[in-house]
């Protein structure tokens, strides 16, 4: 439907400026001494709120075992594919030994990462999630690709309270697989 | 001390003139570059910011307080001078070189000559008359200002063509058509001011001094400013000094934001540094040369003049009479006065948005000129009347 702006002729006081000027001088004026709203960067840092999709990060349990097992489906879903998993299997005699597998290596390639969060939102086992941090720099193209140490580093531990995988070995020392 | 005032009367004119040249060169420039970092924090503070603030030259740090004029932003001005001074001085390859080199030459010439004629304080002598404190005590005083300072647009012109590059050529354009266009509503606003001090008899005077000496007075029409009497006349006259200097809302030859820099886009390091000065001076002498003209000079307040207040402080203290210390007292309200005009041109920078061009063109011929004719000739009769 055709939608009418209506225009008002300027009166006389907008046409000659200068009320108009001096009025929008308060303003300013006023501005002048208004405190600062900007924020002083490095020494001052924002307040993260939750939910925030900083830097892809992966996480362990409270138990401090990785939760990640390979699965692979983070970078099969990563729009940019800057995710790189090289599926290792665990020793039976390790003490995470009931879980199926564990990655060898886990990369993340920070110059294509998008943040997008997809990784998180696909992960079946919660183990990468997009955490507080913002600020990513580095002066080679290889300081700029997390590696599996630097990923649990920047990830730390959260405390979720699945423990699934002692319920697994905890099951399979009772004699039922599932 | 008064060795010092006969050895300054015994030397050559000549010496002297050279002398107080570069003194009051040698006040104008560092004012022209402190203005530069006052447009920047008051830019910064008009938008919510602190504005520079993080300069700091490591081997001053140990000096207790410094962190005051690393705030106020103070080495940002000299690392921007050392800055200017020590990067490349690239010439483009497609200009043309001599009239390239010659344009911020010529923008600096008429900044540095309008100001010999321009007086910046007084003192009276054992006679009690008022001497003006300027380098070339001209009786064409605002005559000259006005002759030599448009010649700054031929600086804008030559640099706009000599770049050879479309955006200065269209600023150079936009600048000559622009101040030559604010010239005539100018000069036209001033005209009422001179009918009014010279009374017909008298001996004719276009002096910025007489002016000053006028609103001089300490009751009556001679007590005030002019631009009590003539608020038209101050306005135009205002408007026309922003479009004379180049400055937003009138910021055509230069446009930033449709003209990269205008007709100073080719143009590097010191180069560019002396049109930045030079609008800078002619700011300075704009904001000058209103007061002067519309607001008492170096009167402190209507009906208050200047020798009325040096016989208070004469109270006081008798040293405070003495010739020096009045012209330095009057320099120090001159200034005062132009130091706040710099501030209004910033003030009203941050706060008026550009004009459009041809919206400039329209407000110079359709508004302003009529104004000042209409201005001018009210005051004709106004004048006639009173002076019969």
């Amino acid at each position: 439907m055709a939608y009418t702006v209506e225009r008002k002729p300027l009166t006389l006081l907008e046409r000659i400026y200068i009320p108009q000027i001096l009025a929008g001088m308060r303003v300013t004026l006023k501005h002048l001494f208004a405190p600062n709203v900007t924020m002083q960067y490095p020494e001052e840092r924002p307040a993260i709120p939750s939910g925030y999709r900083g830097v892809p990060t992966l996480v362990m349990d409270p138990h401090g075992r990785e939760k990640c097992v390979s699965c692979q489906l983070c970078e099969f879903v990563c729009p940019p594919k800057a995710i790189r998993i090289t599926p290792g299997e665990i020793p039976p005699d390790a003490p995470t030994g009931h879980v199926e597998k564990a990655p060898k290596a886990f990369d993340i390639d920070m110059l294509r990462c998008i943040y997008c969060g997809l990784c998180q939102e696909v992960c079946p086992e919660e183990a990468i999630f997009l955490q507080n941090q913002y600020s990513m720099t580095g002066y080679t193209r290889a300081e700029m690709v997390n590696d599996k140490a630097r990923l649990y580093e920047l990830g730390g531990t959260l405390p979720d309270q699945h423990f699934k995988w002692d319920k697994k070995k905890a099951a399979a020392e009772h004699g039922n697989a599932h | 001390m008064t060795a010092v005032f006969t050895f300054w009367a015994g030397l050559h004119p000549l010496i002297q003139g050279l002398i107080k040249g570069l003194a009051v060169i040698g006040v104008m420039f560092p004012i022209g570059g402190a203005c530069s970092l006052v447009e920047r924090k008051v830019s910064a503070w008009m938008q919510g910011r602190p504005g520079p603030n993080r300069a700091l030259p490591p081997w001053l740090a140990w000096v207790p307080g410094i962190g005051l004029l690393q705030r106020l932003g103070l080495f940002h001005l000299m690392a921007d001078g050392i800055k200017m001074f020590l990067k490349e001085d690239s010439l483009p390859g497609h200009v043309n070189k001599f009239y390239f080199l010659l344009a911020p030459v010529v923008g600096m010439i008429p900044a540095l000559t309008t100001v010999t004629v321009v007086p910046f304080g007084a003192y009276f002598d054992s006679a009690g008359q008022m001497v003006p404190l300027v380098l070339a005590n001209l009786d064409v005083g605002i005559l000259a200002v006005f002759a030599v300072g448009s010649l700054g647009v031929y600086s804008l012109i030559l640099a706009g063509w000599a770049s050879n590059s479309k955006y200065p050529f269209l600023g150079g354009i936009r600048a000559s058509a622009q101040l030559i266009s604010y010239e005539l509503a100018m000069t036209l606003s001033v005209v009422p001011v001179f009918l009014m001090i010279n009374a017909p008899g008298g001996t004719g005077t276009l002096s910025l001094t007489d002016v000053v000496r006028f609103q001089s007075g300490t009751s009556g029409l001679h007590g005030t400013w002019f631009i009590m009497t003539m608020p038209l006349s101050a306005v135009v006259f205002l408007v026309s000094l922003f479009a004379e200097t180049n400055r937003l809302p009138f910021d055509m030859a230069e446009g930033e934001a449709d003209l990269v820099g205008g007709f100073h886009t080719e143009y590097g390091s010191m180069k560019w540094g002396l049109f930045f000065v030079a609008e800078y001076s002619h700011m300075l002498i704009g904001s000058g040369v209103f007061t002067l003209l519309f607001l008492g000079g170096w009167n402190p307040l209507p009906w208050v003049p200047l020798q009325t207040v040096i016989g208070w402080l004469a109270h006081l203290s008798p040293l405070l009479a003495h010739p020096l210390a009045v012209g330095l007292i009057s320099i120090g309200i001159f200034m005062g006065k132009v130091l706040f005009f710099m501030f209004v041109f910033m003030w009203v920078r941050w706060t008026v948005p550009r004009f459009r061009y041809d919206q400039v063109m329209k407000l110079g011929w359709q508004k302003l000129l009529p104004l000042a004719i209409g201005n001018l000739i009210f005051y004709a009769i106004v004048i006639a009347v009173l002076q019969k």
